[in-house]
C-alpha cells in the first residue's frame, strides 16, 4: 500500500540512517537493546521530531502530524486503554475520525471476526490474557485501515508457544492485507521466522540488510557478534535421501539436513544449538561428531569451547554448570550432536 | 451485578451499640465524678430530638451544609479545571507551580484573620475558607493524576487520529480519575472539619457556632449532639465520593 524511505535520519543514537522498505513488505528491524529501533519507529510514526526526511511512496511526510500519517502502531506494552472495553478500544480510532455509527459498528464486528476475539468484545483489558491483549491491540491498530503497520517487540511478554502461534497468524494476516510492515525485535529466531528482509541495526546504524539466510551465512563483523557467531561449514558432497532429507559431507563430518533440494552449499549452526557430551550419546549414529576439545573460554555463566574434528573446528557454547559437571579439559575427546532442525542451509539456487 | 453499599450496616453495628451501652451505664452509675459533665447517651438522644423539633439543629445544620456545598463545589471545580490545564500544559505548570507551592502549605484556617478583615463576618467568609481548603489538594491530585498518565497512551490516541482536546477528554482525564477522586474524597471530609473550626471562631451560625453557644451555657449534651452530627457528615461525604469512585473506575481498575 505504501513504501517507506528514510533519508539521512538522525535522532538520539541514530546517525544518518538510510533505509528503504518496499511496498507490502514485512521488514524486520533486528538489533540489540539501545540500537535505536524504537526511535526509528517513532520517527516514521511522526511522534518525535528528527533530522532527515521520511518519505511514503516517495512523497515526504515530514510535515504531517502523527494522526495524518495513516499508521498503525503496536507498542511494546500494547497500551490498551484500561477504561474502555475491547469493542470501545477497537472503535476508538474510528470514533476519533468521526465515522458514522453504523460504519464503526460494522468495522468493529469485522475486526473482532478477523482477530477471532468476538467472545471478548465487552471485556476490559484487565480481564484479558497476554495473547488476547495482543489480538485486541492489533485489531485497534488495524481499525483505521492504516497504510503502514509498525510493531515494536509486540511478542515480548508472551510465552514461547503463544508468541510463535501469533507470529505465524500475524504473518498470514500481513500477507492477506498486503500492508507494509516494520517489525522490531532483538531476537534473531523471531526475525528469521517473520522476515522477508532483515535490517540489522546496531548503535544507530544499519549494519546489514538482507534475507535471513544472507544475514546468517554472511554476517558482517558486528552482526556476527549479535546473532551469536554461527559455525558455517562448506559442503563437499550431497546425497539426496528422499523424504525431504539430504545427506551432506563437510570434511570429515557427515550430516543429515532437512531439505527438498539436493545441492547444498553451506550448512550453519549456532554454537548454543550444538549438544556436547563427554560420553557417547545413545541413539543412532546420525549427526554425531567425535572431536577433540581444543580451546576453552569461560565467562560468568557460559563456556565457549572449540572442538576440532579433522579439518573442521566447531564452536560450542553451553551453560557453565553443565560444563563444569563433565570435568573436561583441553585435548579430551567429546561427542557433539547437531540436530537437523537447528541446521540452516544454503542451497545451490540461493 | 455487584451492589455497592454506602454504609455496611452489618456486624459493624455491634461495636457501636456496645460502645453506646457502656457509655450509658458509666454515666448512669455515676462512675465518673462530676457526672454533670458526662451525660448518658439517652440524654444526648433526647436533646437531639428537642433540637430537631425546635428547628435549632436543622437551621444551623443547613447553614453549615450550604457553606460546605458551595465552598467545596466551587473549590473543587476550580481546582480540577486549573489542575487539568497545569497537568496538560508544561508551560502553565512551570509558571503557576512556584506560586502554588508557596501558598499550599498555609492551613486554610490561617487565612481567617485576613479574610475577616477583607470580607467581614458574613457568608462569604466561611465559603472562601472552604474554597481554599478544597482547591489546593484537589488541584495537586489532579496535576499528579494527569502527569502520571503513561505517555504511550497519548501516543496511541494521537496515532489513532485524536486531537489534543480529544486525547485529554477521552484518555487522559479518565485515566487520571482515580487520583482525582482520592483528592475529592479526602477533601470532602476535610471541608466539614474546617467549617466547624471557622464557625467556632468567627461566625454566629452553623453547627460550630451552636457548639460554642452550648459551651458558654455548659450544655454538654448539645455539644455531643453536634459532634455526632459532624462525625456522621464527614463520613457520609467521604463515603459518597468513595461510592462514586467505585462506580466510575471499579470496572476497569
Amino acid at each position: 500500500m505504501s513504501s517507506i524511505t528514510l533519508k539521512n535520519i538522525s535522532k538520539y543514537v541514530c546517525k544518518d540512517v538510510n533505509l528503504e522498505i518496499f511496498d507490502k513488505e514485512l521488514l524486520v528491524l533486528l538489533g540489540p537493546n539501545g540500537a535505536g529501533k524504537s526511535t526509528l519507529l517513532n520517527i516514521i510514526a511522526g511522534l518525535i521530531d528528527y533530522e532527515g526526511s521520511v518519505l511514503f511512496d516517495n512523497k515526504p511526510v515530514d510535515m504531517l502530524p502523527a494522526n495524518q500519517r495513516r499508521i498503525g502502531y503496536l507498542f511494546q506494552e500494547l497500551n490498551l486503554f484500561p477504561h474502555l472495553d475491547v469493542s470501545a478500544n477497537i472503535a476508538y480510532g474510528l470514533k476519533m475520525q468521526k465515522r458514522p455509527k453504523n460504519e464503526i459498528k460494522a468495522r468493529v464486528e469485522e475486526l473482532l471476526q478477523i482477530m477471532k476475539i468476538k467472545h471478548l468484545s465487552s471485556r476490559y483489558p484487565k480481564e484479558l490474557s497476554g495473547g488476547e491483549k495482543q489480538r485486541v491491540a492489533l485489531a485497534r491498530a488495524l481499525a483505521n485501515s492504516p497504510l503502514i503497520l509498525l510493531l515494536d517487540e509486540p511478542m515480548n511478554s508472551l510465552d514461547y508457544r503463544t508468541s510463535k502461534y501469533l507470529r505465524t497468524e500475524f504473518k498470514m494476516l500481513q500477507k492477506r492485507l498486503g500492508i507494509t510492515t516494520i517489525y522490531v525485535t532483538h531476537n534473531f529466531y523471531e526475525a528469521e521466522e517473520m522476515a522477508e528482509r532483515i535490517a540489522v541495526l546496531d548503535k544507530g546504524r544499519v549494519e546489514q540488510i538482507g534475507s535471513p539466510k544472507e544475514i546468517f551465512f554472511h554476517p558482517t563483523e558486528a552482526v556476527n557478534d549479535f546473532i551469536g557467531a554461527p559455525n558455517i561449514l562448506n559442503c563437499d558432497y550431497c546425497n539426496r535421501l528422499g523424504f525431504g532429507l539430504v545427506e551432506v559431507k563437510c570434511g570429515d563430518i557427515t550430516l543429515v539436513v532437512y531439505s527438498e533440494r539436493e545441492k547444498i552449499k553451506k550448512v550453519a549452526i549456532l554454537p548454543e544449538d550444538i549438544y556436547l557430551s563427554d560420553a557417547r550419546p545413545p541413539g543412532p549414529d546420525v549427526n554425531r561428531v567425535i572431536g577433540r576439545l581444543s580451546e576453552i573460554e569461560e565467562s560468568s555463566s557460559t563456556v565457549c569451547c572449540t572442538v576440532t574434528t579433522g579439518k573442521n573446528s566447531l564452536k560450542v557454547k553451553l551453560p557453565k554448570e553443565i560444563f563444569v559437571g563433565m570435568s573436561l579439559s583441553s585435548g579430551d575427546e567429546v561427542w557433539l550432536i547437531l540436530a537437523p532442525r537447528k541446521l540452516k542451509i544454503i542451497t545451490g539456487g540461493e | 451485578m455487584k451492589r455497592y453499599k454506602i454504609f455496611k450496616l452489618k456486624w459493624e453495628i455491634i461495636p457501636i451499640i456496645t460502645f453506646l451501652g457502656i457509655w450509658e451505664i458509666i454515666a448512669r452509675l455515676n462512675l465518673i465524678p462530676g457526672q454533670f459533665f458526662f451525660p448518658p447517651f439517652s440524654v444526648v438522644l433526647t436533646e437531639f430530638w428537642h433540637l430537631t423539633i425546635s428547628g435549632v439543629l436543622g437551621s444551623n445544620f443547613v447553614s453549615s451544609l450550604i457553606r460546605v456545598l458551595i465552598g467545596f463545589f466551587a473549590g473543587s471545580i476550580t481546582g480540577l479545571f486549573i489542575g487539568i490545564i497545569m497537568g496538560w500544559n508544561n508551560l502553565v505548570n512551570r509558571s503557576l507551580n512556584p506560586i502554588i507551592s508557596l501558598i499550599y502549605p498555609i492551613p486554610a484556617l490561617g487565612w481567617l484573620p485576613l479574610l475577616m478583615l477583607w470580607f467581614g463576618i458574613g457568608e462569604i467568609l466561611p465559603i472562601t475558607i472552604i474554597f481554599i481548603c478544597s482547591f489546593f489538594p484537589i488541584l495537586y491530585n489532579t496535576v499528579t493524576g494527569i502527569k502520571n498518565v503513561d505517555k504511550n497512551y497519548i501516543f496511541v490516541a494521537r496515532i489513532l487520529g485524536a486531537s489534543d482536546l480529544k486525547i485529554l477528554s477521552t484518555v487522559v482525564i479518565p485515566l487520571a480519575l482515580p487520583n482525582i477522586f482520592t483528592g475529592l474524597r479526602l477533601e470532602s471530609g476535610m471541608a466539614w472539619r474546617v467549617i466547624i473550626a471557622a464557625e467556632m471562631v468567627a461566625i454566629p451560625t452553623g453547627i460550630g457556632a451552636l457548639m460554642m453557644k452550648a459551651e458558654s451555657l455548659i450544655r454538654i449534651d448539645i455539644i455531643i449532639v453536634c459532634l455526632i452530627v459532624l462525625g456522621v457528615m464527614c463520613l457520609s461525604f467521604e463515603k459518597f465520593f468513595a461510592f462514586l469512585e467505585n462506580k466510575l473506575t471499579n470496572r476497569w481498575r
